[in-house]
C-alpha cells in the first residue's frame, strides 16, 4: 500500500428515514483503500452496494450519511458541492454497476455516452476524444469501435455492454475503480473473461480497486485484502491469502458453503438464522 | 419404471426465425434419481422443463412422465398435475405479489378439493423451516431465501413424485444457496422424489446429482456419470491464484 491511501473512511454510517423513524443500515464502517485490490464481501442486504454509492456521493433522501472521515486523495468528500462531485466522478473515482442494461442510458448511442466522460473532464478536440474512446474500446476487446459507437445499449449483448461500461469508466483515467458485482449479470463463460480483463486493466494502470461481491472464493483469487460485511457492519478484515484459515464464523461459513463434486452427499455448512434473518448462533 | 422417458423430442417456438429450440432430444431419468442438466443460457434447458411441466404444449416426439404418455397440445391429466411440480429460478417472479404466503400455499389444496388446508399448510412451512409467522406476509416482505422456501413448500404441498428445478438457487446468495440445496436433499430423502435439476453452475450439479448431461444448442451433448461429477471442483476453491 502507498504511504497515503487513495480512499480513507472512518466511522461511515448510512441511515434511512422512514415514517418518522430512523434506521441505521450501515453502521460505523472504517477502512482504507490504496493502490491495491480490496474486496468488500457480504450477502445481499448487508449494505455493501449502499456503501459503494455513498463513497461516490450518490445517495439521496431519505438516505443520509455521516462519517468521521471520508477522504479521497486527502480531499474531504463530506463538504463537496455537486459540481465538485461531478468533476471527481469518472476522473478520480469511477463506479461499475452490476447490470449494463440498467446502468447505461437506453436512449443515447454508446459513442455519445462515452464521449461525455471526456467532454466533462478534459479539454480535447472532438477528433481527439474519438481517438481516445476508440482506443479504450479496443483495449476492452471491442473490435469494431465505429459500429459499437453507433449502437444503442439494447443492441449490445450483456458481455459487450459490460465491456462498454468498463471502457466508459476507464477512459477518464480514474485512480480508484469501484466495481459493484461487475460480472454477476453475465453468463458463466463470459464472467471470467470480463473479470480477467478488468483485473489486467486495473493492474496496467496501477489503479486502486474496491470489488464488491457476495462470492468470497471468487474475490480471493483476485484481491489482496478482503473486508467482510454482515448486516451493515464490518465483521472481518484479512489478507485474501489467509482466508482459508479465517477464524470469524461468518467468514468461515461464506468460505466453506460452496458446493462442488467433493461435497456430494454431504450437508453444506450454513448460518443459523431466526425468522428475521438475524444470526442466532453459528455452526 | 422411469420417471422421465423422452424420445426424439423437438420443440420450436412460434415466433422467431423458426429454428428448433430443442431437437432430437432423448433422455431417460430413473425413479428417485437426481438428474442434472448443465448448459449455457439459450441452450433450451428451461424450454425442456416447461414441456415437462405441461406449460409449453407445442412439441413433437414421444414423452412419458411417471408412465403416462403425454400428448402434444393437450393439458396434463389430473394425476400428473399433482405429481409433477416445478420450482422456478426467481421466486420474485413465480409468487403472486399480491397474495400472502397463506393464500399462496392454500390455493393448490383448494384447487384439488382438499379441505381443511391449514394443518397441511403449517406442515409444509415446517418442512422448509419457515415459522408460521410468515403466513400473513407478502413476497416483498420476505428475503430471497425465504421466498424460494415458500416456492418449494408450494411445490411440495401435493406430495409430487417428480420435481422440476429450474436454476432454483441462481438468484440467491451463496450462503443462502447452501441452505436451499441442503433443504432439497433432506426433502428428497424424506419423500423419495425424482429431481430434474437445471443449472448453469457445474458445482451445483456436481453437489446434487447422481447423473447429469451437458446440453448444447437444444441437444444433449454428453452424459456425465457420478465418477466424473466427483472430479468437478470449482477452480475457485484453490484459493488465491492471481498472478
Amino acid at each position: 500500500m502507498a504511504d497515503r491511501p487513495l480512499l480513507s473512511v472512518r466511522d461511515l454510517s448510512i441511515r434511512i428515514r422512514a415514517a418518522h423513524a430512523e434506521r441505521t443500515i450501515v453502521d460505523g464502517l472504517s477502512f482504507d483503500v490504496g493502490a491495491e485490490r480490496v474486496a468488500l464481501v457480504g450477502e445481499s442486504g448487508s449494505g455493501k452496494s449502499l456503501t459503494a454509492r455513498a463513497l461516490l456521493g450518490l445517495l439521496r433522501k431519505p438516505l443520509s450519511i455521516s462519517a468521521e472521515r471520508l477522504e479521497f486523495e486527502g480531499r474531504d468528500l463530506r463538504s463537496l458541492k455537486s459540481g465538485q462531485w461531478a468533476a471527481l466522478r469518472g476522473s478520480g473515482m469511477a463506479l461499475i454497476l452490476q447490470d449494463p442494461r440498467h446502468a447505461l442510458n437506453p436512449v443515447l448511442r454508446v459513442g455519445r455516452q462515452m464521449d461525455e466522460v471526456l467532454r466533462i473532464h478534459q479539454r480535447l478536440s472532438a477528433a481527439e476524444r474519438r481517438d481516445r474512446t476508440h482506443e479504450m474500446m479496443r483495449a476492452v476487446g471491442l473490435r469494431d469501435p465505429d459500429r459499437i459507437s453507433r449502437a444503442f445499449p439494447h443492441e449490445l449483448s450483456g458481455g459487450m455492454g459490460q465491456r462498454v461500461m468498463l471502457a466508459m469508466m476507464l477512459v477518464g483515467g480514474p485512480r480508484l475503480l469501484i466495481a459493484d458485482e461487475p460480472t454477476s449479470s453475465l453468463d458463466e463463460s463470459l464472467r471470467d473473461q470480463v473479470r480477467e480483463l478488468m483485473m489486467s486493466l486495473v493492474e496496467q494502470r496501477r489503479m486502486g480497486l474496491l470489488l464488491i461481491s457476495h462470492d468470497l472464493r471468487q474475490v480471493a483469487r483476485y484481491c489482496e485484502r478482503v473486508l467482510v460485511m454482515f448486516r451493515g457492519r464490518l465483521v472481518d478484515e484479512r489478507p485474501a491469502a489467509s482466508l482459508s484459515s479465517a477464524t470469524h464464523p461468518y467468514t468461515r461459513t461464506l468460505w466453506s458453503c460452496l458446493p462442488s463434486g467433493r461435497t456430494y452427499g454431504t450437508t453444506l455448512p450454513v448460518l443459523i438464522r431466526d425468522a428475521d434473518g438475524e444470526l442466532e448462533a453459528t455452526p | 419404471m422411469s420417471a422421465i422417458c423422452i424420445d426424439k423430442l423437438s420443440v420450436r417456438h412460434d415466433q422467431g426465425p423458426g429454428t428448433n429450440v430443442i431437437e432430437a432430444f432423448d433422455l431417460q431419468v430413473e425413479e428417485a434419481e437426481t438428474f442434472g442438466l448443465i448448459g449455457p443460457s439459450g441452450c433450451g434447458k428451461s424450454t425442456l422443463l416447461r414441456v415437462l411441466a405441461g406449460i409449453h404444449r407445442h412439441w413433437r416426439g414421444e414423452v412419458r412422465l411417471l408412465d403416462q404418455v403425454l400428448v402434444p397440445g393437450r393439458r396434463f391429466a389430473a394425476s400428473l398435475r399433482v405429481n409433477v411440480q416445478m420450482v422456478f429460478q426467481d421466486p420474485y417472479g413465480s409468487l403472486h405479489p399480491r397474495h400472502n404466503v397463506q393464500r399462496t400455499l392454500s390455493e393448490p389444496l383448494q384447487v384439488n378439493g382438499i379441505e381443511d388446508a391449514t394443518p397441511r399448510v403449517l406442515q409444509a412451512l415446517e418442512e422448509v423451516s419457515l415459522p408460521a409467522a410468515v403466513l400473513p406476509r407478502f413476497p416483498h416482505e420476505l428475503s430471497g431465501g425465504q421466498r424460494q422456501r415458500v416456492a418449494i413448500a408450494r411445490a411440495l404441498l401435493l406430495r409430487p413424485k417428480l420435481l422440476l428445478l429450474d436454476e432454483p438457487t441462481s438468484a440467491l446468495d451463496l450462503s443462502v444457496q447452501a441452505e436451499i440445496l441442503n433443504l432439497l436433499n433432506q426433502l428428497k430423502a424424506a419423500y423419495r422424489m425424482t429431481y430434474l435439476l437445471v443449472s448453469h453452475d457445474r458445482n451445483v450439479i456436481a453437489h446434487m446429482c447422481d447423473r447429469a448431461a451437458t446440453m448444447h444448442a437444444g441437444k444433449i451433448d454428453r452424459l456425465v456419470g457420478r465418477a466424473e461429477l466427483s472430479q468437478i471442483n470449482s477452480d475457485r476453491s484453490t484459493g488465491p491464484a492471481h498472478e
